[in-house]
């Protein structure tokens, strides 16, 4: 029996440990925000955070889930307010949508990392991130603004 | 208000109904007349009834079905705004929900071709249009007052004389009793409120937060996960197997082996499969099937030359021969030169195009090569399936629920009214999702297993067997005569397994002498529509050339096409020209102005310009490309965009901009190659896509103000993308490139431009 927290809530899986964290995640507790890609950590529509880190779930093993904090798109924020879903949605980022769950939980480590990130900063951050709508620049304008609302949010 | 002649005729009604607890329906059933001629040549013919809906409740709620699949588009959002526009609604009040499937009530619905908009705009509004009149005259009754001195605004009706009011919901269910107008009175396109003004996506926060979408997070009690073991290449197929250790895999329920269409079956037009005879592993988990198949023990064989069998449109079938060999890039390549030397089909001819080209000063002539593409959708194609005796309940992401129908009905053996499509959000589509297999294997694999399943795709399955963009050649040649002015052109287009060449499109209309041609060579290897078929070739290749002619005939690029534009508008050449002069100049001049195309204070960066028609609409690009460390980099773009009316700008914006960093990502790095029938793209790690770091700084999108009808935008801002980037690499590198992706010829080509000559 695995025991991990998700979201804040527990979980007891009877599940190969091996299996990857997004197929527990997926397949086994019902949280599908987190998305299937490539299986290979090249695409990044899979980003959950374990322990505030962004790791790529399709090649996380779950037992490595346990005993630490997981979050995924759908625990980011309470009242699913986070100031990137804000800002997502005032810059009307999406077109498919599908990889838009990892873009956010990806910027999410480097917003709290770097409150005021520059472009190559989010570059960087984002690399492993691919959308195939091309959606990267309104990505790009939407952490800019995400990054202003929590720094006018933290005064 | 404008008055319409209705556009039902007697094969096309609309019809009003009153709900159960009260209010009205409206919906409207097209029949195939009046959908066929939104698009004669991109619809095939089972492909062409339409529907759409509106339903009000006596508690006044407006809901709005979206007809039309949702991938990427933002239909969901655009589509209920062209009803809502008409019905006077309150937009920030509809709900929008997705709408049911139906193929006979409701007909076709259709994502692709850049279709959608085109297709529902006319009977959106008048379905929204013919519920304000109702509505009215339920008022005007009930109040028993002239109609004309009512009024509807944002959901309520207005009587000014008697200070009376009413909203819609209360008037809903009088409103079913009323019989529907036969003439609309559409609004005026001055006196939109809720098309023209950007609204956000109806399911942006979904989106957001993780919500279930798409078909890979449908759930079903008791599903089981289904996945196919294909052959390791094109060419291949299935000789024996051996599945003990994979049915000792934990939850592991079956492996089998079964037929997607048995011999003889007759293939409609989107009936491509890539396999047909399909090893198939059942279990629990989507990793369990996945750890499973890895333990199948399989010999392959080859297929040697195989037969497919095509239906007709008039009812005859055909046999068409599929090649066996197992094909490797370099050796298409070769074959396709020497294809392109033999005589080809005769597409198009004006003037005397040989006499001229005999008399010419001076003849250019260039050839342009592109790969195989793969579609790459985030989502990997995947289905559920629930198929018994009696019924099939299939969901999840395709563009053509009524292309597939009829192939599951005949496949089933089940009437059409037994099956239902419920049609999930797409992550991506691109044109792979209008070829419907994958629904059929789902529901052949559910009634083997008699269990609901979903059959998922891994990414490696998705990209190594595709439905792909045909690999690509076409040899341009211009004959210029002693003045410098082009007295012939000539385009001779090959491709496996098909050309991609449009005879009637530009230059076409613009040349005294002209000629086009084509030729293909069959293949194995599946191909099918991809983001603006054909032209997303012809584009990079006749846009590339009519720069190296402009700089031959020393002239800037803009200014040669306006000045044969203006041929063609003046004094055009042959017939069936496709395309609008004043429309296609009109986005060369927006872009030209846009970009400062000339402007010293630009010179800093290397820009190139291209400009492409198709799917009704127009595009131009200027692509403004920077060297860093010796690698191209693509800072700004500038697109101009005539697609008529806009219904949601910034949605509008935002798919252009999707389209400019797609085609650098494609024209830079996009390429499936094949070794011996196996693709060398297997996923992301081979497959190269653009990233955030390569996407442009700055894309500014121009849209021509007009109030045509809208014709579409979807595909293409696409197309000329390729050829501005390619415009721009030659002013950045001073090389001209002609083979796709461009950063490979780039990174691996010496000093000297190359070219293959294939006449």
């Amino acid at each position: 029996m695995l025991k991990l927290t998700i979201n804040k809530k527990t979980y007891e899986l009877d599940i190969d440990p091996e299996t990857p964290l997004l197929w527990a995640l997926r397949d086994v507790i019902g949280l599908v925000g987190t998305k299937y890609g490539c299986g290979m950590a090249q695409c990044g529509a899979c980003v959950v955070h374990l322990n505030g880190e962004a790791v790529r779930s399709c090649v996380t093993r779950v037992s490595r889930a346990v005993g630490k904090q997981v979050v995924t798109i759908e625990g980011l924020a309470e009242n699913n307010d986070h100031p990137l879903q804000k800002a997502w949605l005032e810059l009307d980022v999406s077109q498919c949508g599908y990889c838009q769950a990892g873009q956010i939980m990806s910027a999410a480590v480097l917003l709290r990392e770097n409150k005021n990130p520059t472009d190559k900063d989010i570059d960087q951050a984002m690399e492993g991130n691919i959308c195939r709508c091309g959606t990267y620049l309104r990505i790009h304008k939407a952490i800019h603004l995400a990054a202003e609302m929590q720094r006018e949010g933290s005064k | 208000m404008e008055q319409t002649k209705s556009t039902y005729n007697r094969r096309s009604f609309l019809r009003s109904s009153l709900l159960a607890g009260g209010g009205l329906m409206i919906s409207f059933t097209w029949l195939p007349e009046a959908a066929q001629a939104a698009s004669p040549k991109e619809l095939p013919d089972q492909w062409n009834e339409l529907t759409g809906y509106i339903k009000i409740s006596s508690d006044n709620s407006i809901k709005i079905y979206n007809p039309n699949p949702e991938f990427g588009q933002n239909v969901m959002t655009s589509l209920p705004m062209i009803v809502a526009e008409e019905l006077e609604a309150d937009w920030q009040k509809i709900v929008v929900e997705m709408g049911p499937h139906d193929s006979v009530k409701l007909g076709a619905q259709f994502t692709g071709g850049s279709n959608s908009v085109r297709m529902y705009w006319k009977p959106l509004r008048e379905a929204g249009a013919a519920a304000r009149q109702m509505l009215l005259e339920a008022a005007a009754q009930t109040w028993g007052v002239p109609v004309e001195e009512l009024t509807a605004k944002a959901g309520t009706i207005y009587h000014e004389k008697s200070g009376r009011s009413a909203v819609y919901g209360d008037l809903a269910s009088k409103a079913a009793t009323i019989p529907i107008p036969k003439g609309m009175k559409l609004k005026q396109a001055k006196d939109f409120k809720v098309v023209r003004n950007s609204q956000k996506n109806v399911e942006g926060l979904k989106i957001v937060t993780g919500k279930p979408l798409f078909g890979l997070d449908y759930k079903h009690e008791g599903m089981l996960i289904a996945m196919i073991h294909h052959p390791p290449a094109f060419g291949m197929k299935l000789k024996s197997f051996d599945a003990a250790q994979a049915l000792k895999m934990p939850g592991i329920k079956d492996v089998f082996t079964l037929k997607l269409y048995e011999e003889g079956f007759e293939q409609a037009g989107f009936d491509t499969r890539s396999f047909n005879d399909l090893l198939v592993v059942v279990g629990k988990t989507t990793w369990e099937v996945m750890n499973a198949r890895k333990k199948l023990i399989v010999q392959w064989e080859p297929t040697g030359d195989t037969k497919n069998t095509m239906a007709g449109r008039g009812g005859e079938k055909r046999e068409v021969v599929v090649p066996g060999d197992l094909e490797t890039t370099s050796k298409q390549l070769a074959k396709m030169q020497e294809y392109a030397k033999r005589p080809a089909q005769q597409l198009r001819k004006d003037g005397d195009p040989e006499t001229a080209f005999k008399n010419a000063a001076q003849v250019i002539e260039r050839t342009y090569n592109a790969p195989f593409l793969a579609h790459n959708c985030m989502e990997p194609m995947n289905f559920f399936a629930h198929v018994t005796e009696e019924k099939a309940l299939l969901v999840g992401p395709l563009q053509a629920p009524g292309w597939t129908e009829p192939t599951l009905a005949k496949l089933l053996k089940l009437p059409p009214d037994k099956i239902e499509i419920q049609m999930t959000r797409m992550g991506g589509g691109f044109g792979r999702r209008a070829y419907g297999h994958y629904l059929s294997e789902a529901a052949l694999i559910s009634r083997k297993v008699n269990a609901p399943i979903k059959l998922i795709y891994t990414r490696e399955d998705d990209m190594t067997y595709g439905i792909y963009r045909p690999m690509y050649t076409a040899t341009y040649r211009a004959a210029l005569d002693a003045n410098k002015n082009l007295i012939a052109f000539h385009v001779k287009g090959g491709g496996i397994p098909e050309h991609a060449i449009h005879a009637n499109r530009f230059p076409a209309g613009a040349v005294d002498n002209y000629l086009a041609e084509g030729w293909q060579i069959p293949s194995n290897i599946t191909i099918g529509a991809f983001r603006a078929p054909r032209s997303n070739f012809n584009a990079a290749a006749e846009q590339s050339f009519l720069d190296e002619l402009a700089e031959a005939m020393g002239k800037d690029p803009i200014d040669l096409r306006l000045e044969l534009l203006k041929r063609a508008k003046e004094n055009p050449v042959g017939k069936n020209n496709e395309y609008d002069a004043d429309r296609y100049a009109g986005i060369l001049n927006l872009v030209k102005e846009k970009s400062g195309w000339g402007n010293p204070e630009n010179k800093k960066y290397n820009r190139g310009v291209a400009a492409y028609f198709c799917h009704n609409s127009y595009a131009a690009h200027v692509v403004d490309i920077v060297m860093k460390n010796g690698r191209p980099f693509v800072e700004r773009v500038y697109s101009a965009i005539d697609c008529g009316i806009v219904i949601n700008p910034d949605a509008a914006a935002n798919m252009v901009e999707g389209a400019v960093i797609d085609g650098i990502g494609n024209a830079f790095y996009g390429r499936l190659s094949h070794k011996e029938g196996a693709a060398e793209q297997n996923n992301f790690h081979r497959y190269r896509m653009i990233r955030h770091s390569e996407a442009p700084d700055q894309i500014e999108v121009h849209f021509v103000q007009n109030d045509i009808d809208p014709t579409g935008l979807g595909e293409p801002p696409f197309p000329p993308v390729f050829g501005a980037v390619a415009n721009a690499l030659y002013k950045a590198t001073n090389k001209r490139l002609y083979d796709q992706p461009y950063l490979d010829q780039l990174l691996n080509s010496t000093n000297k431009s190359e070219n293959r000559k294939s006449f």
